[in-house]
């Protein structure tokens, strides 16, 4: 069973401390661009293992300094993972015990993963090679 | 057994003595062509060839190439993948590392040119060869045992050409 859950960003922390209570296992957070509606959306998934439930839950951020509280207090697997979604996408994490970037080098510039991004001297496809 | 054969080709034996003769650039490059230890370390979907290269199967220690986990014991390295902006200035630390002479393969049309993340991508280096010097480059995504075989067979014959006195 798959429940899908949209909150606004204030209440993520309240939520997690509330679904934690059945919901023993963060499968992985993970977000999405959407530049035409100038959104950026973090999808959580949380699984209870043993009501075999599946819950994901969706948070929508302004795509203008994203900021949101870190939910690793909740569940500790969150950290890696809101590591790599600063680094690709540049969400701030607020209260993430350490939040550096974790799979580009440490003086990179820019958030590759959003859709927006351009790094100078990438060679462009060109249309004739799909 | 051969290997024996092929060093007295380049041996004089002097009657009745126990002195033997060789020039220094046959007997070195002898020895360093059959003894190419390489550095064990691959990058991406090419290591899993390498290590097939290196497994029973195609089993390249029977050339003289074994794994080493050290590039201070390394003769060669092979780089078997993708280079990412990240990976570069490791495989270059590594390069420094092994003691001269030192080899590099580039294996795979990534570590050549980019291969696939050659359009479009943000993190994938166009080639080793920005990085490090390469001997010897092997086509192909990723290049059969075989192909990686004949490539160490080529680097062979390049180090039978050497003179110490160059290096
Ligand atoms: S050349 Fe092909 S097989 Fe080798 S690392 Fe690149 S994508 Fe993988």
């Amino acid at each position: 069973m798959i429940e899908e859950i949209k909150i606004g960003k204030d209440e993520i922390l309240d939520v997690c401390l509330k679904l934690k209570e059945s919901c023993d296992f963060l499968a992985f957070v993970t977000a999405v661009d959407y530049p035409e509606r100038g959104l950026l959306e973090l999808v959580y998934n949380l699984r209870s293992l043993t009501d075999n439930k599946n819950v994901i839950l969706k948070v929508e951020l302004p795509r203008e300094n994203p900021e949101i509280s870190s939910v690793a207090v909740v569940w500790p697997a969150a950290e890696w993972h809101e590591r790599e979604i600063f680094d690709l996408f540049g969400v701030k994490f607020s209260g993430h015990p350490d939040l550096r970037r974790i799979l580009l080098p440490e003086d990179w510039q820019g958030h590759p993963l959003l859709k927006d991004y351009v790094k100078p001297g990438v060679i462009k496809r060109p249309e004739t090679i799909k | 057994m051969d290997l024996a054969k092929e060093v007295f080709q380049h041996v004089e034996k002097l009657p009745g003595g126990n002195l033997i003769l060789t020039s220094t650039d046959k007997l070195f490059n002898w020895a360093r062509s059959n003894s190419l230890w390489y550095l064990l370390f691959g990058l991406k979907c090419c290591a899993i060839e390498m290590m097939a290269a290196g497994a029973s199967r195609y089993d390249m220690d029977r050339l003289g190439l074994m794994f080493r986990a050290s590039p201070r014991q390394t003769d060669l390295m092979i780089v078997a993948g993708t280079v990412t902006a990240k990976m570069a200035p490791r495989i270059r630390l590594l390069w420094e590392q092994m003691a001269e002479p030192r080899y590099v393969i580039a294996m795979g049309s990534c570590s050549i040119t980019g291969g696939a993340f050659f359009y479009d991508s943000y993190a994938a280096i166009k080639g080793v060869d920005e990085v490090v010097p390469v001997d010897v480059y092997i086509p192909g995504c990723p290049p059969r045992p075989e192909a990686l075989i004949e490539g160490i067979l080529k680097l062979q014959e390049k180090i039978k050409q050497e003179s110490i006195v160059r290096r």
